[in-house]
């Protein structure tokens, strides 16, 4: 029994010290086991779809340490400093799409990219964090509910870059860009009747949109509208992918067991589309899993924001948490056939360096702003 | 230890923030089973149909291709056989992905094919457009196992068959060739295709997206072998055909050439053999006119050959017979413009004698005597005109003119064999219906068991009268002593016919011809020989008789047919041919 007991505080003790060395680093201990677990299921998805190629697969895991560098590194600065540097970051950010606009590299018919000498460089990535951060910034003395004028204050704010990105072409990014700054106003306490009419504004815009769209971008709505249109071209992505997840059933075909993933029929199983290969192999239960995980990513960081202090930190917590919904939700939803295909990675999965590095960059801003709060009483 | 927080300001928000995100988590939760439900769908509901779709994409039926059947000569002997070999492909995009990742791969693929790096590196650049690129045909299976054992992606086996032929230039012609995808092209691999090409059977795989064989799951159907042919060809007699004839093309120095002998009884071709000739396993540096089966494909006037028709005829019209004389001074006679000749004046002659001789004033006289209807028919009759009943592939028809058509100078020169075509084929024919003693049987290629139906063309006694006429002619006095056989009669015919071409007959250009049969007593084989073209001697006594009298005299003793003159063989020589060698 004494033997017992000691084990027992020894755990604990263990425990404690890990969570002092947690908080000296402005680290979050359920938010990095929650985000840990997904990006460790995302590997061993990982490894399956790109066909068994330890190559990429050891590249992701390079990547994957910069995205937790960044976001260690983003954790130690002090939430007065960001909100200082939320200005210069954002009018930066809006100066280098600008940048890409006239000089940028051009690659699969988008002008994404800077290119940097040593690497290329991709500001709209800069901007998924930027926009949230200067709407959190420009309402952080205001009364709220924002009033008429700083709401379309904001919404320059917001439509400035997603004009700027929506125009390199890269739908995608324009959308998550969007989503982000309105996920701030929406949670400042944009009235319901603003929302209401804005929705109906947005719904009446739609043929105009439509007229300025892209062949390909025009090309991906009718796609999604009837997939079996262009079986071989444009609704091969859809159609591909539904059938890799139908083919999965309750448990899946079972890891690198799936034929149209492992024998390649699938499109950019490794990427955009590796929720199919989730579907595929490891079936109805692999899915609920990673959505599950993902829920809980989720409410951890809304219970962050709830306890944040001031209206900077709770609005720019409480965006990156729908922000991340977002995310995978649009490529969960355009992988099952129920949203157009948009290039959006799955969160913390899709091979790729940018995206991971961004969500944890934004991650380590969470954490800064919520380990820096001032404690009252002991 | 008690934490409590900094009591935020009403105005900051938080309670609409509080109300929101909480609002925001249920909308999630309901996206999310959304999601599920999407993927419930897909995985329950429609699951039987989007399984269906996936195995479209990655289940591939694909041909597993049959054993060729073998031919083989009427003892079993291989004539042309089929043995299983691989072609190494690759996928050259596939290859170089590999190779940029595991570069020594160039290095142990280009040995394992005995190739240079180099050669490999520069075929898979130029092909990367390409997703089938053949590296290596027609491996041996143990040298393509070598290769597969290198595991190396986009590398690929594909089984095939090779034909072999064993007797290579001797069968050539008879047996043709196949083509690149195992189909016979020309000759029996051609006529009997249906029988030998069997059917490919099915194979159900599984191929990625490049279309490689990833696994293979099930046989659908086996393939069916092709079936073997026997064919009538003796290996024996058609080696000795050939090396006599081809020593005889170089002695003449003759353009072409064929030989073919005939079993009597059953219709059998024995042996068909031709000059210039060429060898179907490499086929690669040859001229394409080598390929001719002239025996079957040439036509050629048949000349003198054409007489024994004209005197079967006269036999069964009653006007003659074997005691009839026809005068056939002086030597020459005008018909219309053209002049009919003789060598010399032979006077007043039997028609034993007109066929000895080889006489065309005799011959022509005794056509023009006789109705043009009754020579038509027995041409005809003999299979002259039409093609034979060997169906092989290509073969001539020949020209008969029809006897209404026949005007006086027309009759005289088709007695002594101008003014129509006929093939080595029809010939053999034709006396082979003259030694079954009037009964014509279908020819044939393939082995035939037992006796053998025919059709009567010709009367027995007619035959039998002139097969003993023709005997004249290989004896001394005869214009074909060259063709005796020792131990044997032998009876037969020359032809030397005068060529045609551009401008008329030519005066230099001869087809040198000689068809007969033996033992004449009892006729079991007949052979023609044509040479076409001899420089120097060109009389068919001189240059095709002694073909025939080499390969008959051989072909008697494999088939073990005794012999029927044992008069005129010195006690010595005979005691050798009754014990055989």
């Amino acid at each position: 029994m004494l033997f017992e007991e000691d084990q027992l505080s020894a755990t604990r003790r263990t425990l404690s010290a890990s969570s002092r060395i947690m908080r000296r680093l402005h680290l979050d201990g359920p938010l990095l086991a929650c985000v840990g677990v997904v990006i460790i299921y995302g590997l061993f998805v990982l490894y399956s779809a790109t066909g068994q190629n330890f190559g990429q697969w050891a590249n992701q895991l390079e990547r994957l340490g910069l995205a937790l560098f960044t976001l260690l590194i983003l954790a130690q600065i002090p939430p007065a400093w960001l909100k200082r540097l939320t200005p210069v970051i954002y009018g930066l950010g809006v100066l280098l799409l600008i940048a890409v606009a006239l000089v940028g590299t051009s690659s699969k018919g988008a002008q994404r990219w800077l290119n940097l000498g040593l690497f290329r460089f991709q500001p709209s990535e800069m901007m998924k964090l930027g926009v949230p951060m200067m709407c959190a910034w420009y309402l952080r003395e205001r009364p709220l509910p924002p009033s008429v004028r700083d709401l379309l204050t904001l919404g320059v704010i917001v439509l400035v870059p997603t004009a700027l990105i929506a125009k390199q072409p890269d739908l995608g990014t324009a959308i998550l860009i969007a989503a982000a700054g309105f996920s701030v106003i929406f949670l400042a306490g944009l009235s319901i009747w603003v929302l209401v009419s804005g929705i109906a504004v947005t719904g009446a815009a739609v043929p105009v949109a439509w007229h300025f769209m892209h062949d390909y971008q025009k090309q991906r709505i009718i796609t999604f509208l009837d997939p079996s249109r262009d079986a071989l071209g444009a609704g091969y992505h859809t159609i591909q992918s539904q059938i890799a997840i139908g083919s999965g059933g309750l448990f899946g075909k079972g890891w690198t067991h799936g034929s149209q993933a492992q024998l390649e029929f699938l499109p950019e199983r490794s990427t955009d589309f590796i929720f199919a290969v989730i579907g595929e192999e490891l079936g109805f239960l692999g899915q609920m899993l990673l959505l599950l995980l993902y829920l809980l990513v989720i409410a951890r960081i809304l219970y962050m924001a709830s306890e944040a202090q001031d209206t900077y930190a709770r609005l720019m917590c409480g965006s990156l948490g729908l922000t991340f919904f977002v995310y995978a939700f649009v490529n969960t939803g355009m992988v099952s056939g129920i949203l157009p295909v948009v290039g959006v990675p799955l969160p913390l999965v899709s091979y790729g360096g940018t995206s991971m590095v961004t969500l944890l960059a934004g991650f380590g801003i969470l954490m800064s702003l919520y380990r820096h709060r001032k404690l009252v009483g002991s | 230890m008690k934490k409590t927080f900094k009591k935020s300001k009403d105005n900051d928000g938080s309670a609409v923030f509080r109300f929101r995100s909480h609002l925001l988590l249920v909308v999630m939760v309901f996206g999310a089973v959304g999601l599920l439900g999407r993927a419930g769908y897909l995985q329950f509901i429609n699951r039987d149909h989007l399984v269906d779709e996936g195995n479209k994409r990655f289940v591939r039926n694909i041909p597993m291709p049959a054993h060729r059947g073998n031919i083989v000569d009427r003892f079993h002997e291989p004539l042309a056989v089929s043995t299983p070999v691989d072609t190494v492909w690759m996928n050259p995009s596939i290859f170089k992905k590999s190779v940029e990742q595991h570069p020594e791969q160039m290095q142990s693929l280009a040995r394992a094919l005995n190739r240079d790096p180099e050669w490999l590196a520069r075929r898979v650049t130029a092909n990367l457009d390409s997703s089938y690129l053949p590296l290596e045909k027609q491996l041996q299976p143990e040298d393509a196992e070598r290769v597969k054992a290198l595991k190396i992606p986009g590398v690929n086996l594909r089984r095939g068959y090779r034909r072999y032929y064993p007797a290579a230039e001797v069968t050539g012609h008879v047996l043709g060739f196949t083509g690149s995808e195992d189909q016979g092209q020309e000759g029996l691999e051609l006529e009997y295709e249906q029988l030998l090409g069997g059917e490919d059977g099915i194979k159900r795989v599984l191929q990625d997206r490049m279309g490689e064989v990833v696994d293979s799951i099930e046989v659908v159907r086996p393939p069916r072998s092709g079936e073997e042919i026997v064919s009538s060809i003796d290996l024996r007699i058609q080696y000795l055909a050939y090396r006599e004839l081809k020593s005889a093309i170089r002695d003449d120095q003759a353009r072409a050439g064929s030989v073919i002998v005939l079993d009597v009884q059953t219709g059998e071709i024995l042996a068909m053999v031709n000059q210039p000739s060429f060898n179907p396993n490499d086929r690669s540096a040859l001229d394409v006119s080598a390929f001719r089966n002239r025996a079957a494909l040439d036509l050629f006037e048949p000349g003198s050959t054409m007489k024994p028709f004209v005197a079967a005829a006269a036999l069964a019209s009653g006007k003659y017979n074997s005691e009839s004389r026809i005068d056939t001074s002086p030597g020459f006679f005008m018909i219309g413009n053209a002049s009919i000749k003789d060598h010399e004046n032979e006077g007043v002659i039997d028609i034993a004698t007109i066929l000895a001789k080889s006489s065309n004033v005799g011959i022509s006289r005794i056509a023009l005597s006789l109705d043009k209807a009754l020579i038509y028919n027995t041409m005809a009759g003999v299979g002259f005109g039409r093609l034979t009943p060997t169906g092989f592939p290509g073969e001539a028809a020949g020209i008969l003119p029809h006897y209404e058509h026949w005007h006086d100078s027309m009759t005289a020169h088709l007695a002594f064999g101008y003014n129509l075509s006929v093939t080595a084929l029809q010939l053999a024919q034709a006396y082979s219906t003259i030694a079954t003693m009037g009964i014509r049987r279908p020819l044939t290629f393939r082995k035939v068991e037992g006796p053998v139906a025919g059709e009567r063309v010709l009367p027995e006694a007619v035959c039998r009268e002139l097969i003993h006429m023709m005997e004249a002619v290989t004896v001394a006095g005869g214009t074909a002593t060259r063709a005796a056989i020792r131990g044997y009669r032998v009876s037969g015919k020359t032809g030397t016919a005068l060529k045609a071409g551009p401008g008329g007959y030519s005066q230099t250009r001869f087809t040198a011809l000689f068809a007969g049969m033996v033992p004449a007593t009892n006729p079991r084989l007949v052979a023609v020989v044509v040479i076409d073209d001899p420089t120097g001697l060109h009389q068919g006594g001189q240059v095709s008789a002694p073909v025939f009298s080499s390969v008959l005299s051989g072909a008697l003793r494999l088939m073990a047919i005794p012999p029927d003159d044992l008069e005129h063989v010195p006690a010595a020589t005979l005691v050798q041919a009754v014990a055989g060698p």
